[in-house]
């Protein structure tokens, strides 16, 4: 009995199964998605390798404060950073003095002891990065209807994030003359940015790096767009995981250890085992 | 229970001996999984997975319980204290990184697990109990890992709460009120946030409490094994201690192994980035997907697109998607076919094989796609499939199919037929199967 009811179950869902796939299947013929602008012309990130990649890889710490000094004079005009604190900034080698004299450079939202009123004052080390806006109407409205996101979490919160970040930055460029062709309706708008590496290719942001030493590198390296743009990146994966070196330094003796730990138990089953045909 | 061969407890020590008679705590270890228990002698690797979802298990509670001393479950601060926890708090970026892959390990040893039963037909008489405290633990596992995956807030916690709960708006009449009893609102809020925190430390006992329940009802018939073939004599068994503590040993030592290599080293490759967004009802996600081992599941949700008669396209869906599971209750009487094993069924196995496996695979391929052509239409014809087979095949084939002769026993299965020497009539019990 059971059996027929479960049979009689499987021919209904198999049915409305069919049913939905002729519809479907019929639809798809008599009218093929149309190709979108994005589909034909969005980008996968490009190819990006950093010091940081891999099982091995370590921050590189000269980038880290090359990619904070990107993010410090370029970045933090329009995003804030907000869950990093400038205490955080010791990890990229800076002493005590100068995470102080980089706090005190950014102004934060205090109260003034003496009569309660709030103001701006220099920041702690122990202040997180201060939000560029002071509410997200005030970000839209200066930014074209965009809100600037926040970068803390940036590298981790788009697929294959670094490579992302990079991509755009240096991805701008004119609409391709394909483009214009196929999708005529696809002109991007005055006051948005054409970018293949963003989801919809049209971007509220305007070229951040523009310019070859737009930036003063104190390391003497060489300010060109794409090291910018790299050394940013790289700094954005350092704010979204700052445990990341840490992590792997755990990993391998962990790993190392189970990998020991694996062979002597996989010795005793064996010994456990050897007069015990199975 | 057990037969008649297993060791006795004999404590030597005072202590131990007063312990057996006061509370016999060791008695109940010893007899479980110690040198008092007979396991089939024959078990292979697949049979390792049991132990190690037990393994998940723990792992997952006690991680949990440290992470929930540090968040908060509130929709205001309940993605910065996660952040707190990843950054801030000592090693919480590894009780986090454990916790989440650590949800992951589990379904991969659960649905081996699964499969390993579905295989060897470990849901058979006299197993029945087992297998439906199993499936009870699977779908306790399943509400568990959602409301888990909630609790970040982030941008698909927010939008999986949002659909996971609306599928319960789609039962007519009672639906729209049921979902906003679900969610204490109209929309995914505060009140969500702080039940599922409730429920999703809850529910790990509970799950517990079943696996305990589990464990019992195994120790009844006891362990089955890969020939099907039910232990007939104690040369068929060995202790479960040494031999299995020593095979499950090894097997933990490799799967922690497989666990801490990605927690360390791609922790984030199994999740989504759009969870490290913090949830904006405002904004949706362009494709909202649940976590991979949902998928299945989910893209036979998604496969059913057009009203049938007069139920609804989504009311079918969740129908279908719960059914998909529930059905897996009744399997114990679907499949009537006397023979256990996979290995003696030439019918079964193929189906099996060619059948099931790359149906579910293609179902969890699809479920993680975006909902566009041709992803559905794959995912109608193997949802298809998939109903076809346990509903329909099943029956069918244990009523049609020729089994292959079967061993005699465990011990001539291991041994060769020169072993029945090795066999003790007088040792037969009256459970040996029919």
């Amino acid at each position: 009995m059971i059996r027929i009811f479960s049979i009689l179950a499987g021919l209904f869902f198999s049915a409305a199964l069919l049913w939905s796939l002729g519809n479907g299947a019929y639809s798809y013929i008599a009218e093929p998605p149309a190709m979108t602008v994005e589909h034909e012309f969005h980008k996968a990130p490009k190819e990006l390798t950093l010091a940081s990649d891999g099982a091995f890889g370590r921050f590189d710490k000269q980038q880290l404060q090359r990619g904070f000094q990107v993010y410090k004079e370029v970045c933090s005009a329009c995003h804030s950073l907000r869950l990093v604190a400038f205490r955080d900034l010791k990890a990229l080698g800076y002493n005590e003095d100068e995470v102080k004299a980089i706090a005190a450079g950014f102004q934060v939202p205090g109260v003034d002891q003496a009569t309660g009123e709030t103001n701006m004052r220099a920041g702690l080390a122990t202040d997180y990065f201060p939000k560029p806006y002071p509410n997200d109407i005030a970000a839209r409205a200066a930014n074209n209807n965009a809100i600037p996101p926040d970068l803390s979490l940036m590298t981790k919160a788009r697929e294959d994030g670094p490579a992302y970040v990079y991509s755009l930055l240096t991805g701008y460029q004119a609409q391709p003359a394909k483009l214009l062709k196929e999708f005529p309706d696809a002109k991007t708008s005055p006051n948005l940015h054409y970018n293949p590496y963003f989801a919809n290719l049209n971007l509220a942001m305007t070229p951040p790096l523009t310019a070859e030493g737009q930036v003063t590198y104190g390391d003497g390296t060489k300010a060109s767009v794409d090291q910018m743009a790299k050394d940013v990146a790289a700094f954005l994966i350092w704010t979204a995981e700052p445990t990341l070196d840490k992590r792997k330094q755990t990993g391998w003796p962990v790993v190392g250890f189970l990998l020991f730990l694996t062979i002597i138990a996989y010795l005793a089953y064996r010994n456990i085992w050897a007069n015990k045909q199975h | 229970m057990s037969f008649p061969w297993a060791n006795e407890y004999k404590p030597q020590a005072p202590l131990m001996k007063w312990l057996d008679e006061k509370l016999p705590l060791p008695r109940l270890v010893f007899n479980a999984v110690g040198a008092g228990y007979p396991v089939p002698r024959n078990l292979n690797y697949f049979w390792n997975f049991g132990f190690l979802a037990g393994i998940c298990l723990v792992l997952q509670i006690v991680t949990g319980v440290v992470l929930a001393m540090h968040f908060a479950p509130d929709q205001k601060l309940a993605f910065d204290s996660t952040e707190h926890i990843m950054r801030d708090v000592n090693w919480g970026w590894l009780m986090r990184y454990m916790h989440a892959n650590g949800a992951s390990a589990f379904f991969v040893v659960i649905y081996v697990h699964i499969f390993r039963g579905f295989y060897f037909s470990s849901y058979k008489a006299p197993r029945e109990m087992i297998w439906l405290l199993g499936v009870t633990i699977f779908l306790l596992m399943m509400a568990t890992g959602f409301m888990g995956y909630v609790l970040p807030w982030g941008q698909m916690s927010f939008w999986g709460a949002k659909v996971i709960t609306g599928l319960f708006s789609a039962i007519p009449l009672v639906g729209e009120p049921l979902q906003q009893w679900l969610l204490g609102g109209f929309a995914p809020g505060n009140a969500t946030l702080n039940r599922f925190f409730s429920l999703h430390f809850l529910l790990p006992f509970v799950i517990l409490g079943v696996v305990i329940l589990h464990v019992w009802a195994l120790h009844i018939p006891g362990s089955s094994n890969p020939t099907g073939v039910e232990v007939k004599t104690e040369s068929d068994t060995v202790p479960f201690h040494p031999y299995y503590t020593a095979k499950d040993g090894w097997g933990v030592a490799a799967f922690l192994l497989l666990y801490f290599t990605a927690v360390f080293f791609a922790p984030n490759a199994l999740g989504h980035p759009d969870n490290y967004i913090p949830a904006n009802p405002m904004s949706t996600p362009a494709h909202i997907v649940p976590e991979w081992y949902y998928w299945p599941f989910y893209a036979i949700l998604r496969a059913f697109t057009q009203d049938f008669f007069f139920v609804p396209a989504k009311l079918m869906g969740v129908l279908a998607m719960f059914s998909a599971i529930l059905m897996w209750f009744f399997l114990p009487w679907l499949d009537k076919s006397p023979v256990r094993s996979g290995t003696y069924r030439p019918l079964f196995k193929k189906f099996f094989w060619f059948g099931l496996i790359p149906c579910v695979l293609v179902l969890g391929y699809c479920g993680g796609a975006p909902a566009a052509e041709p992803f559905v239409m794959i995912s109608q014809i193997a949802s298809i499939y998939y109903f076809m087979h346990f509903l329909v095949i099943l029956p069918i084939v244990s009523l049609i199919e020729r089994p292959d002769p079967l061993p005699f026993s465990i011990t001539e299965a291991v041994l060769g037929k020169d072993s029945k020497a090795l066999l003790r009539p007088a040792a037969l019990v009256p459970l040996a199967s029919a």
